[in-house]
């Protein structure tokens, strides 16, 4: 009887306990899909890496699960955006996790915001502007460009926080950076289209990519972020697609799809729904399809 | 210095050889002579013009050669200036500097209500418990500024952080400070603990570490308001620790002063109040994530008094309650900004053995009391912004054992079983602030339901913490 007890008991531990995979040494919580996929590029088999969202979840709004906790407990890296991005979950994850090597200023803890120039960094912070960002706009994962100085900066964190891996990490990031810099000359190659082509944008959520192709925004449906458009705004917008037209919406895959359905019902503009990052399509496996799926599906769009 | 025209130049230049040629016989070494002369002036004075002409020019070249390398200085100096503006964009965000920069993160939350209620709140009792003397009632009828919280939160260093949380309120006239939380947090314990101190809401069951403002209804259940005075406050110490499991697995234990119901005021040494608690939580696929505990609280309150039957009476004895508690949440895909549900439930039994001491004889008679009370609660959100609620509680006066005493001697005391049915809808225009209608039917008092209506917006002014799931 009691045997049987023990022997259940050990069962039981023994599938909650080795949840982490032996082989890889470093744990890296990573925020948001295209960070894991980074940490992945450069990491390899060295890195077990978890995105604590999903491309169809919206960024700013995610709860602190216990899992994501539980996650964080364990992880010896976090890789977050920054930018106040996750401010509304990941300050209270990573202290209840009661894991001292990932708070903010340790070795532990990564914003890849630290590693760029941020843009529509806010002249006055007031709330009633909608969901201001005190640093700058953090969505800046749509330029290769940062993409690129995002992972120069995460290798250099990986092998603090990893040095028997070092080496790895810079291999891991020397074949990605070559890999990268083909497939940007492609991609610019590719847009060249794009340059200047006049767009609305759901959320602020496109600087980076407006920035990098050359898109002309001219302006968001959102009338501030975070605040959802409603009809008397989507009108206005409407006399102006008149005046100056632009050629399409742009929303990320997560967000509802309600007001640039109806915008471009009406101003005969395609909605062009982009992945937004790392599984946000079905093509946008990983950073490579991410592009390759954001410039189809802006190209199509443009046509 | 003699001016020389070019025009009269030229032509004295043309007129020589012509002048020369057409009388070479009649031309007099005189005439040579002055000729000569004049050549000679002319030279000098042409000479004398082409140096001043070459310095100019030297002196403009000069000037110009200056000016291109103050050009090129004014280059440089511009893309230094450019290079330190991107270099200050660039990484670590500029943060103010002096003495507010390490101010602590403030933030105040209004709350008001405004009520609509069928019975007098002054005579709020909840029928077949011992009174908790805790703010268990609804706030006085019509408008009511209710309680505002102030909150202010820091690192204090490497090792603790500080948190320190206020209401305000008005009684009777008079402004009320009360103090209910101020806690140090430990930053830098190793292999997942974490240690509080200080005045802090016990982490037993799940609702009772919520604030009023995260409530999902104006009031809390009757389960807590009848165990808890309606949220356990410990002044004491806490440790916790996360287990290093994929499963979310957190156990603490708690001591405390246990000055306040269900323990009462002490003057011994030591700690009068002890909880334990366990909660385990993880996901269920992309969309859902739930959070389960079980929590224990033991106290031994001497001279616990409560007013009832016109006389003051007190218990002593030992207490203990026992607390299950389960959230499950769901949002399609894991996105909870459109629409999600959530349900929410939490058991308590409690035993309370000991005496009573009856103020209409000053005797002690032997008291065992066992009593439980649950809730159950949905909320969903089922567009944008606007959620509806539903709440049910329930509670069981169960067995009573009071010695000799009978409900004549103690009336609150009267077998009775409690309940209340709340429902409520509430639209966040965004994440700080929250407006809420609640209907509930609360049959608190024996034989008499009080319908209310309650009206409540709540408002974050400032940093805002997030809130724990």
């Amino acid at each position: 009887m009691i045997d049987k007890l023990i022997l259940r008991v050990v069962a039981l531990l023994s599938v909650l306990l080795p949840a982490l995979p032996a082989t890889a040494s470093v744990n890296v919580f990573a925020t948001v899909p295209e960070w894991a996929a980074l940490a992945k590029e450069i990491g390899g088999d060295k890195v077990n890496v978890l995105a604590a969202t999903t491309a169809l979840q919206d960024p700013h709004r995610i709860e602190a699960r216990p899992s994501l906790i539980a996650r964080a407990r364990s992880s010896q890296l976090v890789v977050a955006t920054g930018a106040d991005l996750e401010i509304g979950w990941l300050p209270l994850v990573l202290r209840e996790s009661g894991n001292p090597a990932i708070q903010p200023g340790q070795p532990g803890y990564f914003e890849a915001t630290s590693a760029v120039r941020l843009l529509e960094v806010p002249a006055r912070l007031d709330r009633a502007d909608g969901d201001v960002h005190p640093g700058g706009n953090p969505h800046i994962q749509l330029d290769p460009r940062n993409i690129l100085a995002v992972g120069e900066a995460l290798t250099a964190r990986l092998a603090q926080v990893d040095p028997a891996n070092a080496a790895a990490y810079k291999a891991g990031l020397a074949r990605f950076a070559e890999r990268w810099k083909a497939a940007m000359g492609r991609w610019e190659q590719a847009a060249a289209p794009l340059r200047g082509v006049p767009v609305w944008v759901q959320h602020k959520g496109f600087p980076y990519l407006s920035a990098w192709l050359g898109l002309k925004e001219l302006g968001a449906l959102e009338p501030k972020p975070g605040v959802e458009a409603g009809s008397a705004q989507l009108a206005g917008l409407l006399e102006r697609q008149k005046a100056t037209p632009a050629r399409m919406i742009l929303r990320p895959a997560y967000a509802r799809p309600t007001s640039s359905d109806w915008m471009a019902e009406r101003a005969k503009i395609p909605v062009v729904v982009l992945p937004y990052t790392v599984g946000g399509s079905s093509e946008a496996s990983d950073l490579f399809g991410l592009f390759d799926d954001t410039l189809r599906r802006l190209l199509v769009g443009a046509k | 210095m003699k001016f020389v025209r070019p025009a009269a130049l030229c032509a004295a230049l043309a007129a020589l050889p012509h002048a020369a040629l057409a009388a070479p016989d009649a031309a007099s070494e005189a005439d040579l002579k002055q000729l000569r002369n004049q050549l000679r002036e002319l030279r000098e004075t042409y000479q004398q013009r082409i140096d001043a002409l070459e310095r100019r020019l030297a002196d403009a070249e000069a000037r110009s050669a200056s000016a291109v390398a103050v050009a090129a200085e004014a280059d440089r100096t511009a893309a230094r200036a450019e290079s330190v503006a991107k270099a200050s964009a660039e990484p670590a965000p500029q943060r103010p500097a002096g003495e507010s920069a390490f101010n602590p993160a403030v933030s105040l939350i209004i709350d008001s209500k405004f009520t609509r209620l069928q019975r007098d709140p002054s005579t709020y009792r909840i029928d077949g418990f011992i009174p908790s003397g805790g703010e268990v009632g609804p706030p006085k009828k019509g408008f009511s500024l209710g309680e505002s919280e102030l909150a202010f939160s820091a690192n204090i260093d490497h090792l603790f952080r500080g948190n320190a949380r206020f209401s305000l309120a008005e009684d009777d006239g008079a402004g009320v400070v009360e103090v209910e939380e101020v806690n140090v947090e430990s930053l830098a314990l190793p292999a997942g603990l974490k240690m509080k101190a200080g005045r802090f809401l016990s982490g037993v069951g799940y609702i009772n570490q919520q604030h009023p403002h995260e409530w999902d209804f104006t009031d809390a259940p009757l389960a807590y308001k009848a165990f808890f005075g309606y949220r356990l406050q410990n002044d004491g110490v806490q440790l916790r620790w996360v287990a290093p499991t994929a499963l979310f697995m957190e156990f603490g234990a708690e001591a405390a002063n246990g000055g306040k119901f269900p323990g009462a005021e002490r003057h011994t040494n030591g700690a009068g109040l002890w909880t334990a608690f366990a909660h385990v939580g993880g996901d269920i696929g992309e969309s859902s994530a739930w959070q389960a505990g079980l929590s224990h609280v033991r106290t031994h309150p001497q001279e616990r008094a409560f007013e009832d039957g016109g006389f003051t009476n007190a218990f002593s004895g030992r207490s203990q309650t026992w607390i299950a508690d389960f959230i499950y949440k769901w949002a399609p895909g894991g996105n909870s900004r459109d629409t999600y549900f959530k349900l929410q439930g939490e058991y308590l039994r409690r035993t309370e053995s000991g005496s009573i001491n009856y103020g209409g004889d000053g005797n002690d008679y032997a008291a065992r009391l066992r009593q439980s009370g649950a809730y159950l609660q949905a909320v969903y959100q089922f567009m944008p912004r606007w959620r509806v609620g539903v709440r049910g509680d329930w509670l069981r006066s169960g067995n009573v054992d009071l010695g000799g005493l009978t409900s004549a001697e103690l009336p609150i005391l009267a077998g009775y079983d409690p309940t209340r049915q709340s429902a409520m809808v509430d639209w966040s225009p965004s994440e700080f602030s929250r407006l809420r209608l609640q209907v509930a039917r609360d049959k608190s008092r024996s034989g008499e339901s009080d319908n209310q209506v309650w009206l409540q917006y709540v408002m974050s002014l400032g940093a805002h913490g997030a809130h724990k799931f």
